[in-house]
C-alpha cells in the first residue's frame, strides 16, 4: 500500500444483492449471523423466559388467593383486562423514567402482560374440578391443602399450559417493541433496518422471520408438554 | 430511538402538556381511531364471513385455531416492516399490518360461536322447514352474537392499543408524539402515552358496554363475557 493518494474509507465491498436491496440476500445473513441475529435472538429469549417466569409466579400466586376467597376474583379479572389494554409503546415509555435504560425497564411491562394473560386461564383452571369430584375429596378426608395440590391443580393443568402458550408467544411478539428502550432483542435489528432511506429488507425479513418461527417453536414446546404431563386430554 | 432517562417529575409535567394542547393531541387520537377503524373494518370485513361459513359447516378448525395462534405470533413491528417493503411508508401500510391483527380474534370467535350453537337446535330449525339460510340467519347467527361480538372487542382493543407502533411508518395518531422525543421531550412523550391508554381503555369499556346491550336477554346470564 503507497502512502500517496486520497485516503478513502472501504467500508467493505457488498453484493450486488445488497447494493440492490433484492428480496432477501443469503449471503447477508450468513455474514450477519453471528454479530447480530444470533445475539439478538439469544436476548429475546432471555427476555421472554425471564417476563414469562416471574409472570407466571405472580399470577399463580394471585389465582390461590382469589380461589380461596372468591370476592377477590372479579375485581382482580377486570383491573387485569384493563392492563392488558395498556398500549404496549406506551407502557415501555412511562416505565422507562423510574427505571432508565436497564433491563428492569423492559422486564417490568413484559411481566404484566404475561401477568394478565396468565391470571385469568390458571383461575379458570382452579374452577374446572367438577363438583362431585371435590366432593369425593372431600369424603376420603382431604384437607383443604391436599384438595389443592392432588385435586384441583392436576385438572388445571391443560388450562395453565393454555395460558402459557398465549402468555409466550404474545411476550415474544410484544418483546420486539422493547427495542426502543434499551435497543435489546429482535426488535433491534428491525428498528434499524427501517431505520435506513431505504429499509433494508433482507434484515427485516431475517430478524422477523426468527421471531415469527421463536413463537410457534416455544407454543409447539408448549403443546408438547402438555401432552406428555395429561396425555389423557386433547389439545 | 433511544430515549434519555429523567427524573420522575416528569409524570406530572406530562398532565400539564395534555392540558396546554388538548385539541393537538385531539386531533392525533382522531387520526389514531381512523387508522384503528379502517384496519378494524377491512380485518372484519374478511374474518367475520370465513368464520362463520366454516363454523356453519363445521370444517376447517385447524385453520380458526392456527389463525388465532399466528395472530398472536405476528408482532406488530414485524408486520409494519414487512408492509413496509411492499407498500412503502404511510396510512395504507400501516392499515394493512393492523388488519392482519384484528383477523386473528375475530375469525377464531367467529367460528366457535357459530361451531358451538347446539346440533339440536339446528336440526330443530331444519325440520321445522328452514333453509340452510335461514337457519343460519335466524338460529345460528343470533346464537353466536356474544362471542362474534368478543373477537370485534378484542381485535378493536388490541388494534387501538397497537396502533401507536405505526408510528415508526409514518402513520399518524398518538405516536407520533410517542417516538418523536426530540420534538415534544418526554413531558409529551409521556402526556401522549397518558392519552393512548385512556384511549384504548375508554374503547374497551364502550365495547363492553355495548357488547351487553346487543346481546339477545335470553343469553345474558349463562354466557357472561370474559373479562379480556
Amino acid at each position: 500500500m503507497t502512502a500517496a493518494g486520497p485516503v478513502i474509507p472501504n467500508f467493505g465491498k457488498a453484493s450486488a444483492c445488497i447494493t440492490d436491496n433484492r428480496a432477501f440476500c443469503w449471503g447477508w445473513v450468513r455474514a450477519h449471523w453471528h454479530d447480530t441475529l444470533e445475539p439478538h435472538l439469544i436476548q429475546h429469549v432471555e427476555l421472554t423466559f425471564v417476563a414469562v417466569a416471574i409472570g407466571f409466579a405472580l399470577a399463580f400466586v394471585l389465582a390461590l388467593l382469589s380461589h380461596r376467597f372468591r370476592r377477590l376474583d372479579q375485581p382482580v379479572a377486570i383491573v387485569a383486562g384493563l392492563i392488558y389494554t395498556i398500549p404496549s409503546l406506551a407502557a415501555f415509555l412511562v416505565v422507562l423514567p423510574i427505571f432508565g435504560i436497564s433491563y428492569t425497564t423492559i422486564e417490568v411491562p413484559l411481566t404484566g402482560y404475561s401477568l394478565v394473560l396468565l391470571y385469568p386461564n390458571i383461575t379458570a383452571g382452579l374452577r374446572a374440578a367438577p363438583a362431585d369430584v371435590l366432593e369425593a375429596a372431600h369424603g376420603m378426608g382431604l384437607t383443604r391443602i391436599q384438595t389443592l395440590w392432588r385435586v384441583e391443580l392436576p385438572l388445571a393443568v391443560p388450562a395453565i399450559i393454555g395460558g402459557l402458550r398465549i402468555a409466550a408467544v404474545s411476550t415474544v411478539s410484544i418483546g420486539t417493541i422493547a427495542a426502543i428502550v434499551g435497543g435489546k432483542g429482535l426488535g433491534e435489528p428491525i428498528f434499524i433496518a427501517l431505520g435506513a432511506p431505504h429499509p433494508f429488507r433482507t434484515e427485516i425479513y431475517a430478524a422477523g422471520g426468527l421471531v415469527v418461527v421463536l413463537a410457534l417453536s416455544l407454543d409447539l414446546v408448549l403443546v408438547v408438554t402438555r401432552r406428555m404431563l395429561v396425555p389423557w386430554t386433547r389439545a | 430511538m433511544i430515549f434519555d432517562a429523567a427524573n420522575t417529575h416528569a409524570f406530572l409535567e406530562a398532565f400539564r402538556f395534555i392540558a396546554d394542547n388538548p385539541g393537538f393531541l385531539a386531533h392525533k387520537a382522531l387520526e389514531q381511531l381512523e387508522l384503528s377503524g379502517a384496519a378494524l373494518g377491512i380485518g372484519a370485513g374478511v374474518a367475520l364471513p370465513v368464520g362463520v361459513v366454516l363454523g356453519h359447516f363445521h370444517r376447517g378448525s385447524t385453520l380458526a385455531i392456527g389463525a388465532s395462534i399466528l395472530g398472536r405470533a405476528l408482532p406488530i413491528v414485524v408486520l409494519i416492516a414487512f408492509f413496509l417493503t411492499v407498500l412503502g411508508f404511510g396510512f395504507v401500510n400501516n392499515m394493512c399490518a393492523l388488519a392482519v391483527l384484528a383477523t386473528g380474534p375475530i375469525l377464531t370467535n367467529a367460528y366457535d360461536g357459530v361451531d358451538g350453537v347446539d346440533r339440536d337446535v339446528v336440526e330443530a330449525a331444519r325440520g321445522m322447514g328452514m333453509s340452510r339460510f335461514q337457519t343460519l340467519a335466524r338460529v345460528e347467527l343470533p346464537l353466536a352474537v356474544p362471542l362474534l361480538f368478543t373477537g370485534i372487542r378484542i381485535a378493536a382493543v388490541t388494534v387501538v392499543a397497537t396502533a401507536p407502533v405505526a408510528a415508526i411508518a409514518g402513520g399518524g395518531g398518538l405516536g407520533d408524539v410517542i417516538v418523536n422525543q426530540a420534538g415534544y421531550e418526554l413531558k409529551g412523550v409521556l402526556g401522549a402515552s397518558y392519552c393512548v391508554m385512556a384511549l384504548s381503555a375508554g374503547v374497551w369499556a364502550a365495547l363492553l358496554a355495548l357488547q351487553k346491550a346487543m346481546t339477545p336477554r335470553a343469553l345474558r346470564s349463562n354466557r357472561r363475557p370474559s373479562g379480556l
